[in-house]
């Protein structure tokens, strides 16, 4: 196995005229959780944005098991199994649960092998069986959140990419959702993780990166960055004065 | 005979129908019937590309008037006797009207909904003004086509089967889309095209592809239309309140649903000819519109069908959750395995 699989060499993204990336350089492992953090504005979500094709880099390259993913679009990125869970709830509200998850599955055109993916995910998130009917307007967030998961999951992806995904969760579903990314990484699957909740998500990262301006800051284990006292000082709920405060 | 007693609702209606004119022999109410399910099927061709991609199309009368006007341009350039042969054209008028919708479609669909509607009435206004100007279609004179001399009594039975079958033709398609894969690509799209496009579905190639398909039908009708006029005007086959019609009928019955606008144009296609023939009033039809859609809007804005279903879902749930209630021995529920613990 490779010993990267995803690898951003110098990207540089944004919207309009600002470029919120400013030159992205470290690498993806494959399998387990890598999981980035930042202060608000830091380019955390753009990134992600990047790899799943929705934001074009400007300059740079982003290569997946090799191949640069630099102006392939959304389709082209799916196809390589790069799926991404948005920030915002995704689902199509009017449409059922069951048929929000065939979508998953969009891409594979043989129905034996959606069918059989869909009985895989019905074992593995029982709420996409026992509200199969239902809209999905219907489910509360962290409802939503699950089948979202399942959806993604119907295309049988390499890589994994989630934006906030306990954004609006309590804590008792948040604990559901954590549940859930670990079983899709203990599955095999590579999770880019983009966490508000860092703490909780650097602990079962196995890999953290620190973005700051549109730069990565810090890499390490996910522990070394959460250990890190001016990152957890400053992204982690620490202060200022903590920070510039002299090591002992 | 699963499959039969889970679609015994649709059997009986469809054999409700086709005994309609054998039970009814008046021509006044087959000919009723004719025009009603000209719009049945026009309706539920809509309403396979509006009502599940979102897209309001207003711009239908273009595939309804090339539909005439292919029957009546073939029938006198092509010498078709004037008899059941006739009916042999009516496929051709829904052909070349699929073959117009492609240019109309990739032109009109590269912009989004509300854009889309505006295109639509203006491709609409450019195809009235041709069908007026050019002199193959006849001018504002229109075209006659060759003279059918069926007896009286029965003349309107051909035209009502023609019009049967297309109605059962494109209900079932209309139902095949709805389950398929390609349908469910088109539902995405009215919910959210971003998203669908997010999750690889080709909007552009899908769009067009409802977009075209619904023309098929719209077609057929208008060359069913031309052949039981016997004489097409450019303003009334490129008639602009055909869309509203339409499109009211499917709001009416309910968007979206695959029974929904086959009621809608049944209930207010019959109405207004009705209305129109006893009354000798071209308009008073329009104080029924106008009152129904102001019910339908106030008491269920979803249409008609989706809110007797609600009603009836509500009521099953009900009824499940007292007998539930009653039964004292039923063991409680399993506590949910760890992804479903998420409460509502």
């Amino acid at each position: 196995m490779s010993e990267t699989l995803v690898t951003f060499a110098g990207v540089v993204a944004g919207y309009g005229g600002g470029d919120v990336l400013k030159g992205v350089d470290f690498e993806v492992r494959p399998g387990g959780v890598t999981c980035i953090v930042g202060p608000n504005g830091s380019g955390k979500s753009t990134l992600l944005k990047t790899v799943s094709g929705l934001v074009r880099p400007r300059l740079g390259e982003i290569h997946f098991k090799g191949e640069n993913l630099v102006g392939l679009s959304p389709r082209d990125i799916l196809k390589k199994g790069i799926v991404q869970v948005p920030q915002n709830h995704s689902l199509f509200r009017e449409m059922t649960v069951e048929q929000n998850v065939e979508l998953g599955a969009f891409l594979e055109r043989d129905r034996r092998v959606v069918a059989q993916r869909l009985a895989t995910i019905r074992e593995m998130f029982p709420i996409v069986a026992e509200r199969a009917h239902d809209k999905a307007g219907s489910l509360s967030g962290g409802q939503q959140r699950l089948v979202e998961f399942a959806r993604c999951l119907m295309l049988e992806p390499e890589l994994v990419i989630l934006d906030e995904p306990s954004m609006g969760l309590d804590p008792k579903t948040l604990k559901v959702m954590f549940g859930t990314i670990r079983m899709m990484r203990d599955a095999g699957r590579t999770i880019l993780l983009v966490e508000q909740n860092a703490r909780q998500a650097l602990k079962m990262a196995e890999r953290g990166v620190v973005l700051e301006n549109g730069k990565v800051r810090l890499t390490g284990s996910g522990m070394e960055v959460l250990h890190n006292p001016e990152i957890g000082a400053l992204y982690l709920g620490g202060s200022l004065e903590e920070a510039r405060r002299p090591r002992p | 005979m699963k499959l039969l007693s889970k679609n015994l609702g649709w059997v009986v209606f469809f054999a409700a129908l086709a005994l309609f004119p054998l039970v009814v022999t008046n021509p006044f109410y087959t000919s009723i019937g004719v025009y009603a399910l000209l719009f049945m099927a026009s309706a539920t061709s809509w309403n396979m590309f509006s009502g599940y991609s979102g897209y309001i199309a207003l711009g239908s009368a273009v595939f309804f008037g090339v539909g005439a006007y292919t029957e009546a341009l073939l029938a006198l350039h092509w010498h078709v006797p004037a008899n059941g042969n006739l009916f042999w054209l009516v496929p051709l008028g829904g052909i070349i009207a699929t073959a117009f919708a492609v240019p109309i479609g990739w032109i009109s669909l590269r912009v989004r909904r509300h854009t889309f509607v505006v295109i639509t009435i203006a491709v609409f206004f450019i195809f009235q003004l041709s069908a007026i100007n050019f002199s193959f279609t006849g001018g504002s004179s229109g075209l006659a086509l060759p003279y059918i001399t069926w007896s009286a009594a029965d003349f309107n039975n051909p035209f009502y089967y023609a019009g049967l079958i297309l109605v059962v033709f494109i209900t079932l398609v209309s139902a095949f889309v709805r389950r398929s894969r390609f349908g469910l690509q088109l539902l995405a799209i009215r919910d959210d095209e971003d998203r669908a496009m997010g999750l690889g579905v080709q909007v552009t190639a899908i769009k067009i592809t409802g977009f075209t398909m619904s023309a098929f039908a719209i077609g057929c009708a208008g060359a069913i239309y031309a052949l039981f006029q016997g004489q097409i005007y450019p303003q009334f086959v490129f008639d602009p309140t055909f869309d509203v019609s339409v499109a009211l009928m499917v709001f009416l019955g309910g968007i979206g649903t695959l029974a929904g606008p086959l009621l809608g144009a049944l209930v207010l296609e019959s109405a207004q000819q009705y209305l129109t023939a006893t009354y000798s009033n071209n308009s008073l039809y329009l104080l029924l519109f106008g009152g129904l859609f102001l019910i339908v809007i106030m008491f269920m804005p979803q249409g008609v069908v989706p809110f007797v279903r609600d009603k009836l879902t509500k009521r099953t749930d009900l009824e499940r959750a007292a007998v539930a209630a009653n039964d004292v021995s039923s063991p409680s529920p399993v506590a949910p395995s760890t992804p479903t613990e998420v409460t509502a």
